[in-house]
């Protein structure tokens, strides 16, 4: 009862934050300049059709008026129409969501497979060469810029070995969007591969000098559940809060992933209507990557009270 | 008391903490005996090398320590190099363990109830026997409503019932010795005395042995019939309570014995300076630095502990002297102090 009324209470918490980010997004498109009708028609239009560009979009009427419009059209669940390509925006973030979740699916599922099992040995490890080894290898993966290692990854095995696709979006079925989704992910996980086996490191370094795991380990338990019961489980708390608060942040989009890798997803959408100027695709992905963000924080915290029954719900 | 059965036998117990740089030397050659039904104090301050003493015993010592040297004999059997396997069937069936902080003790995340079905795991119970035995260990230690508490998480008990659950825990297999790392440090005065007569109470109903470890000597004179006071790594005084306290020996327990309160000092005494490092070598006693009876050979020669009387061993060059200036306080005094 009390997480329900703690889950109402948040959920309608994100109500207000919504209001002032529509606000802004709206007010800031329009004022950092340039043109919609210009991106779209070209540089050579004539100003009539410019003019005739600006009446059927509405850019002429004041901006709060836009925004009412804006507003009132969200609330009944019509995102806008795209200005440079005349289809719903609905229908666009459609069209684009699915190649984002699976790029996101794809790269946490690659971040655990490898940050799970090294995190997890550099900790029971601490200061041996394992985990020297493991710590500088966290340490190259965030130094490298992901642009670099996209185009490195790409290189090598794109071009040179030529087993996977080099870059771009083959749909046809499970295992082609997988080849086409293998390099990116890996250039996506590798800073997430390297916070999480940081996290995981520390956690089981930790957790190790805690009197319960000797006070466990006195019961005359195996030393495999003293690890499995008391450190691994508990390490997992924090490093699943990390994690999923990544994959909130993953779910909005790599530009620069889904750009290098000529991927059709929210990230690469995002960045080309901002140079388009398509204000109600931008508007209405910004809208639903902050409520994306803030139900997976939602989400976080209710799986981490289920994580540490320490966790409670009084304010 | 000499023919009683041995329990433990302590020889020799080297325990370094072998570090890359320095090595310390945690306990540098404790030598004890437990017999049966005993309640043996281990007292000095901290990083006198006691706890790391009792935490060798069942091989929980914390990296990078380990036990260099020595024999641990448990019913003649020596517990140093045993098989993990051995060591298992040692632990908790045969030794338990209550530690000093039960919030820390305890695994925060998981229900009491789950760890202690851990404490019967190698029984192979059905779950309602274990329930039923786990119902029985919580009574006994003295929780109300067991069956709603064995559901709940340590940190929805207070600091003297988390106390109590790892005690029940720790004696859920009825161990012949129960090994006490400082089990009232934590605790307030009040509850403290609570805890320290449940260990005694049930002590005495299941017939265990008992090591103490404290840097308290009212909880000693409270619990304990022989005890060894540590200093540096090594036992310095050994005898049993009366004695310690009516008669002690060394400068440190005598020193020790006036700092505690007892109505009558217009002052507290204190030890002037700090324990040794134990990273360094000792030339000497390591106490002579701290003590206003030191001189000549205490500097150059480590003294031997030698029995000064039948059962006092104590290991000081110059206890003759020291025996002129003791014999301050009844344990009575120490103990309601």
């Amino acid at each position: 009862m009390e997480r329900l009324n703690y889950c109402v209470r948040r959920v309608l918490q994100i109500i207000p934050v919504l209001f002032v980010i529509s606000v802004v997004i709206f007010f800031l498109m329009r004022f950092i300049g340039g043109d919609p009708a210009v991106m779209v028609l070209g540089d050579k239009a004539t100003s009539e059709a410019i003019a005739a560009f600006h009446q059927r979009a509405g850019l002429d009427d004041p901006l709060p008026i836009q925004y009412v419009r804006y507003m009132r059209d969200i609330l009944h669940g019509d995102l806008g129409t795209s200005l440079s390509v005349r289809r719903p925006v609905a229908e666009l973030v459609a069209a684009r969501f699915p190649v984002t979740v699976k790029l996101t699916v794809l790269s946490a599922f690659l971040s655990i497979l490898i940050s799970l099992p090294l995190g997890y040995l550099a900790g029971k490890y601490k200061d041996r060469p394992a985990d020297q080894g493991i710590r500088a290898l966290a340490l190259v993966f965030i130094a490298m810029p992901s642009f670099w290692v996209g185009l490195l990854l790409m290189m090598l095995f794109g071009v040179r070995l030529g087993w996977l696709p080099a870059g771009g979006w083959d749909s046809t079925n499970f295992w082609t969007q997988c080849k086409s989704l293998l390099l990116p992910a890996l250039t996506h996980s590798l800073s997430l591969i390297a916070l999480l086996m940081r996290d995981l490191r520390n956690s089981v370094v930790d957790i190790s000098r805690m009197d319960y795991v000797d006070f466990a380990r006195s019961k005359g338990i195996p030393e495999s559940e003293v690890k499995g019961r008391h450190i691994f489980r508990n390490a997992l708390i924090s490093y699943v809060t990390l994690l999923s608060i990544r994959i909130a942040y993953m779910l909005g989009g790599s530009v620069i992933t889904e750009s290098v890798f000529a991927l059709p997803g929210i990230g690469k959408l995002m960045i080309d209507s901002i140079f388009g100027r398509d204000y109600a695709v931008v508007q209405s992905l910004v809208l639903i990557f902050a409520a994306m963000v803030m139900v997976i924080n939602l989400l976080t915290d209710i799986l981490y009270s289920f994580l540490d029954p320490r966790v409670s719900y009084h304010e | 008391m000499e023919n009683r059965n041995v329990l433990l036998e302590v020889k020799d117990l080297k325990t370094y903490f072998v570090g890359r740089h320095e090595t310390v030397k945690a306990v540098n050659g404790v030598s004890f005996t437990l017999y049966e039904g005993d309640s043996f104090g281990l007292v000095g301050e901290s990083g006198c090398g006691k706890s790391q003493t009792l935490r060798s015993i069942l091989g929980l010592l914390k990296q990078p320590g380990r036990i260099v040297g020595g024999q641990i004999l448990f019913r003649g059997q020596d517990l140093v190099g045993m098989s993990p396997r051995q060591m298992r069937e040692i632990r908790g069936a045969q030794i338990a363990q209550i530690f000093q902080e039960p919030m820390t003790a305890l695994n925060p995340v998981l229900p009491i109830r789950k760890q202690i079905y851990e404490a019967f795991e190698r029984d192979g119970l059905s779950k309602a026997e274990r329930e039923a035995k786990s119902v029985e260990m919580m009574k006994l230690v003295g929780i109300p409503e067991p069956e709603k508490r064995l559901g709940e998480y340590p940190h929805q008990f207070s600091g003297g019932m988390r106390q109590r659950a790892m005690i029940a825990i720790a004696l859920a297999e009825h161990p012949a010795l129960l090994l006490a790392d400082e089990p009232t440090t934590a605790l307030d005065v009040t509850i403290q005395d609570q805890i320290l007569t449940l260990i005694e109470q049930l002590k005495g109903e299941m017939g265990m042995s008992l090591i103490m470890v404290t840097h308290n000597l009212g909880v000693i004179a409270q619990m304990c019939n022989r005890v060894a006071v540590m200093y540096a790594g090594r036992i310095v005084e050994m005898t049993d309570t009366v004695t310690l306290f009516s008669k002690p020996r060394h400068p440190y327990t005598k020193a020790l014995m006036n700092s505690i309160p007892n109505g009558k000092q217009d002052q507290l005494e204190t030890i002037s300076g700090t324990p040794p490092n134990l990273s360094m070598e000792i030339v000497g006693c390591p106490f002579a630095p701290r003590c206003k009876y030191a001189e000549g050979e205490c500097f150059t020669t480590l003294p031997e502990l030698r029995e000064i009387e039948a059962g006092h061993l104590t290991r000081c060059h110059r206890f003759d002297v020291v025996e002129r200036f003791a014999g301050l306080i009844p344990v009575e005094e120490v103990v309601h102090g």
